[in-house]
C-alpha cells in the first residue's frame, strides 16, 4: 500500500470487517474434537445472541461465551475473568488503510476466538498441510471460556496517524516514588485478553499479535494470573499479593448511573466517537512481597485499613459495612481512606488489575505484583488525583513501586457490523 | 549452523514425492539461439555499467561481461522483484565472463554491475520483447523455477569455493587482519545458500558448527567459527592452517553434492522461510558469530539468499496469491532499508556489538514483518 494514495487512506476499504462475521456456521473448536454437549451448546447460544445491546454486564455463564459486539466493549464491566494477558503494540507502519485492515482482521478473528472458535475456519489443522497453520491451535479443544479481547487506542496511535487524540490521553504527571520503565509503559495500541483459562487468553493475544506482524510489534506484554477486583456483586471479592481483599468497594456491573457517572464517556466530554467508551489507566506495580511479609498482622491492617481476614473497614464489622472514616479507626494514612471517594471529593474509578509473579529479579526476589487495570472517564481528573494522594501519602509506598504505565483510550463497542477502531477513521 | 533445521531435506521428502513432476531433471537450459545476434556486451567499472544492448528478443540471451575497474564486479538481470533471472559473481579486475539467460517472457527487467559485489548495484532499464515458446501451466513454472534457483545455487557456491580459498590463505600466511578482513565475506556465500548446505547433514557441523555443539567422541571443532575464535580469541594455533585446509576441502565437497540436488518448490519456499528463521534464531541475537562479531554480513547474506529463492518462485506466487508477491517486495525493501543503515564506513557492516537493544528490537519488527508473508510461500506454490 503506497501511502501516497489519498483516496486510500481516508476511505476505509471495507466498513465492517472484511471477513463475514461469524454466525455459528464456523466449527468450535471443542466440536472438532468431538466434544459434545455443553461447550458446543453454549458457543452456539453465543452466536445467536449476537448483538444484545446495554447486555455487557450481565454474568456469563461458566465456560460459556461473552457476546463480542455490544454498545459497550466486553471486558470493562464483564463480570473479572479469573486470568489476564494484556499486551501493548507499536504500530510498525503508520499508512492508515493499511491500519485499519490490521484491525478488521484483528475483528474477525477476535469475533470467532470469543466464540470458542478457531481464528479462522479450521485454521488449526484443516487447510494445507505444506502452509503454516492460520490458528496456531493450542486452544483446540477449549470452550470459549468467558474471553474477552478489549482494545485501546494510545496517544501516539493518534500522532502517527494525523489523527485528532481524544483529550483524556494527556500525559500523566510524574508522581512521587515512580520507577516507570519505558520498555515496560506507553504504546500505540493494546489489546487485554481476559478469560477463566490462561491457555485461551494467550492463544487469543498470539494470535493476533501474529495477525498484525507487518504493521505492529508487540512493546511489552504482562501475564497476570487472579483478578484483585470484583466488577459485579456476583462475585467474591478476591486477595491480592499482600493478602488482603481487593476491590470490596469497586464499581460494579450492577450500578449503571455511577457507571455513567465515573466509567463511560458521555455526550458533550468529546470526542463524539467516544460516546460510551472510556479510558483506561494501566499501572505495572512492583510489590516487594518479601518486605511485607515481615511486617506484622498490625500493622499490615493498619496500612490497608482493613482486617486482612474478614475484610471489613477497620472499627465495622462485616466486608461490605460501609467504612466510617470519621472515626480514628483508619488511620490518616491508611490506603483505603487515601483512595476513597469521600476523601477525593466523590473520585471513583473501576478497577479490573490482576495479581502477576514475572519470575524473580536475580535477588533472590519474587518480582511480583499488582497490574493495576483501571476504567475511567476522565483520568486526569479521576486517576491523578488519587494516584498523587496514594504516592505522597499512603504507607503502602513504601512495599510498592510502580515501574510501567500507559494510559490507551477505549472506543465503545462495536455495534453490530462495525470493527475495532473504525470510529477512529470516520 | 542451525542444529534444528538440519533436517529439512530428510522432513520434506514426503513433498518431494508428491511434486516428482514439477522437478527439473528435463529442463536444462536449451543452447543460447543467438536470434538476437552476438552477445550483448557489458563493460563493468568502478562507477559504471555500459550494456551495449538495452533491448532484446525472448529466449536465451547471451551477455558477455568484462571488468574493466579496479574491484572485483558481479553482473545480474532482474525481472521483477529483483527476481535473479541469472547472474556472474566473482568477476575480478581485468577478466571477461559469460552469462546466458533464458527469458521467456517479454516485459522490464533490470541489469546491474555491482562492484565491491555490495549493494544494489549499478541498474539500468533492459526490455525483452515478444515471447518465447513454452508451455505455461503451473508444472512449468514450478520447474523452472527450481531450474533457476539451482542455478543461483551454483553460482553462489562458485564464488563461495573462491571466495573461502581467499580467506584461507591469509589464514594460512599468517595474516591474521586480512584473515579478519576475509572472512564475513566467505561467509556471505555460505550464508546464502545455508539451507542447501545444511541438506547434508555432514558438512554443516564441520564447515558451521560451534564450540559447544554436541560432537560424537573423536570428532574436533572444525570450520568457520573454530578460525574464527583463532582469529579473535586465541590467536592462530599451530593447527589452523589444517584447519583451513580442511574448510576448503569441506566446501568443495559441497560444490560437488550439491551438483546432484534437485530441489522441489516445497523445498524452496521451506529454505527462504528457515533462512529467515536463521535470522531470528541466530543472527539477530547474536549468537552465530560470537567472536568477530560480524553477525549483520551473515543476517544480510541470509536475507538474500531467501530472497532469491522467494524470487525463483515469483511468477507462480503472482499466479496464486497475487497479493503477497507486492507484500514480500515491501517488506524485503524494509529489511534492506534497515540494515542499509548499518553499513561501516569500508562498506561491510558495523559489529553486533555496538547495536543497541532498540537496534536488535527494530531489527527483529521488520524479520518478524518479513517471516509471516514468507511463510505463506510453500503454502501457496502447492495450493
Amino acid at each position: 500500500m503506497s501511502p501516497t494514495q489519498p483516496s486510500q487512506v481516508d476511505t476505509p476499504p471495507v466498513d465492517p470487517p472484511a471477513e463475514a462475521p461469524p454466525t455459528g456456521g464456523g466449527m468450535s473448536r471443542r466440536r472438532l474434537l468431538g466434544y459434545t454437549g455443553a461447550g458446543v451448546a453454549l458457543a452456539g447460544a453465543g452466536a445467536a445472541i449476537g448483538y444484545a445491546a446495554g447486555s455487557s454486564g450481565s454474568p456469563a455463564p461458566a465456560g460459556g461465551v461473552v457476546p463480542f459486539r455490544d454498545t459497550h466493549q466486553a471486558g470493562i464491566v464483564t463480570p473479572a475473568q479469573d486470568r489476564l494477558h494484556f499486551v501493548s503494540l507499536d504500530l510498525t507502519r503508520t499508512d492508515r488503510a493499511e491500519v485499519q485492515r490490521m484491525l478488521q482482521k484483528w475483528t474477525t478473528a477476535a469475533e470467532r476466538m470469543t466464540l470458542g472458535q478457531e481464528t479462522t475456519d479450521n485454521g488449526a489443522v484443516g487447510l494445507n498441510k505444506y502452509a503454516p497453520p492460520a490458528d496456531t491451535g493450542e486452544a483446540l479443544g477449549l470452550p470459549a471460556s468467558s474471553l474477552t479481547l478489549t482494545v485501546g487506542f494510545g496517544a501516539s496511535f493518534f500522532s502517527k496517524l494525523g489523527l485528532p487524540m481524544p483529550p483524556g490521553l494527556a500525559p500523566l504527571p510524574t508522581f512521587t516514588g515512580d520507577n516507570l520503565d519505558p520498555a515496560r509503559s506507553g504504546g500505540d495500541l493494546c489489546l487485554q485478553a481476559c478469560s477463566d483459562d490462561p491457555q485461551v487468553a494467550v492463544h487469543a493475544v498470539r494470535n493476533l499479535v501474529r495477525i498484525g506482524f507487518g504493521t505492529a510489534s508487540v512493546r511489552w506484554s504482562q501475564l497476570g494470573f487472579g483478578r484483585t477486583s470484583s466488577t459485579s456483586t456476583a462475585q467474591q471479592t478476591p486477595r491480592n499479593l499482600f493478602g488482603f481483599k481487593d476491590g470490596t468497594n469497586n464499581l460494579k456491573a450492577e450500578e449503571p448511573d455511577l457507571l455513567d457517572q465515573h466509567v463511560w464517556i458521555q455526550p458533550g466530554d468529546g470526542p463524539d466517537w467516544m460516546t460510551g467508551g472510556t479510558y483506561l489507566v494501566a499501572r505495572r506495580i512492583r510489590m516487594h512481597v518479601e518486605i511485607w511479609d515481615r511486617t506484622s498482622l498490625d500493622e499490615q491492617e493498619q496500612i490497608i485499613g482493613r482486617a486482612k481476614g474478614e475484610g471489613n473497614a477497620l472499627g465495622k464489622a462485616k466486608e461490605f459495612d460501609t467504612a466510617d472514616f470519621s472515626t480514628a479507626d483508619i488511620p490518616v494514612d491508611a490506603h483505603i481512606r487515601l483512595a476513597s471517594a469521600e476523601s477525593l471529593n466523590g473520585v471513583k474509578i473501576l478497577r479490573r488489575g490482576y495479581n502477576f509473579v514475572d519470575g524473580s529479579d536475580g535477588s533472590g526476589h519474587l518480582d511480583a505484583g499488582l497490574f493495576f487495570l483501571a476504567f475511567m472517564r476522565n483520568p486526569q481528573a479521576q486517576f491523578v488525583p488519587m494516584q498523587r494522594a496514594l504516592s505522597n501519602k499512603d504507607k503502602m509506598m513504601e512495599y510498592v513501586e510502580h515501574t510501567g504505565s500507559a494510559v490507551f483510550a477505549v472506543p465503545p463497542g462495536v455495534g453490530e457490523r462495525g470493527y475495532w477502531g473504525g470510529q477512529l477513521f470516520t | 549452523m542451525s542444529r534444528r533445521f538440519t533436517g529439512a531435506a530428510l522432513t520434506a521428502g514426503a513433498a518431494a514425492l508428491l511434486l516428482a513432476g514439477c522437478t527439473s531433471t528435463a529442463q536444462q537450459p536449451a543452447a543460447p539461439s543467438g536470434g538476437g545476434g552476438g552477445p550483448i556486451t557489458v563493460t563493468a567499472t568502478d562507477t559504471a555499467c555500459q550494456v551495449s544492448a538495452t533491448e532484446a528478443p525472448a529466449g536465451h540471451i547471451s551477455f558477455s561481461i568484462r571488468n574493466s575497474g579496479s574491484k572485483v564486479t558481479e553482473f545480474y538481470l532482474y525481472g521483477t522483484g529483483d527476481r535473479i533471472m541469472g547472474e556472474v559473481e566473482n568477476i575480478g579486475p581485468g577478466l571477461s565472463r559469460d552469462l546466458i539467460v533464458e527469458v521467456p517472457d517479454g516485459g522490464a527487467y533490470t541489469t546491474a554491475c555491482k562492484p565491491g559485489m555490495v549493494g544494489d548495484g549499478i541498474r539500468g532499464a533492459f526490455t525483452v520483447t515478444g515471447t518465447a515458446q513454452r508451455s505455461t501451466d503451473t508444472n512449468a513454472k514450478l520447474a523452472e523455477a527450481t531450474a533457476g534457483y539451482s542455478r543461483y545455487v551454483t553460482a553462489q557456491i562458485e564464488a563461495l569455493v573462491a571466495k573461502n580459498k581467499e580467506f584461507t590463505a591469509a589464514v594460512k600466511a599468517g595474516n591474521v587482519e586480512q584473515a579478519k578482513a576475509l572472512f564475513p565475506v566467505s561467509r556471505t556465500y555460505w550464508e546464502r545458500v545455508e539451507p542447501v548446505a545444511e541438506s547434508f547433514g555432514d558438512i554443516d557441523p564441520k564447515v558451521d558448527g560451534r564450540e559447544d555443539d554436541d560432537r560424537a567422541p573423536g570428532e574436533a571443532f572444525t570450520g568457520y567459527h573454530r578460525l574464527e575464535k583463532d582469529l579473535w580469541v586465541s590467536g592462530l594455533q599451530p593447527d589452523s592452517g589444517a584447519i583451513a585446509d580442511q574448510l576448503d576441502a569441506d566446501i568443495a565437497d559441497l560444490q560437488t553434492r550439491a551438483k546432484a540436488v534437485q530441489l522441489t518448490p516445497v523445498q524452496l519456499a521451506n529454505g527462504a522461510k528457515e533462512l529467515l528463521d536463521e535470522v531470528a534464531t541466530g543472527k539477530i541475537t547474536g549468537e552465530e558469530d560470537r567472536y568477530s562479531h560480524t553477525d549483520l554480513w551473515d543476517l544480510k547474506a541470509n536475507v538474500e539468499g531467501s530472497q532469491a529463492a522467494v524470487a525463483a518462485l515469483r511468477p507462480v506466487i503472482d499466479e496464486k496469491d497475487p497479493n503477497l508477491g507486492p507484500t514480500l517486495d515491501q517488506r524485503f525493501a524494509d529489511v534492506e532499508k534497515l540494515l542499509e543503515g548499518y553499513r561501516a564506513p569500508d562498506g561491510g557492516f558495523v559489529l553486533y556489538t555496538q547495536l543497541t537493544e532498540a537496534d536488535t528490537k527494530k531489527m527483529s519488527d521488520a524479520v518478524d514483518a518479513l517471516g509471516e508473508p514468507i511463510s505463506q510461500v510453500a503454502g501457496v506454490v502447492t495450493a
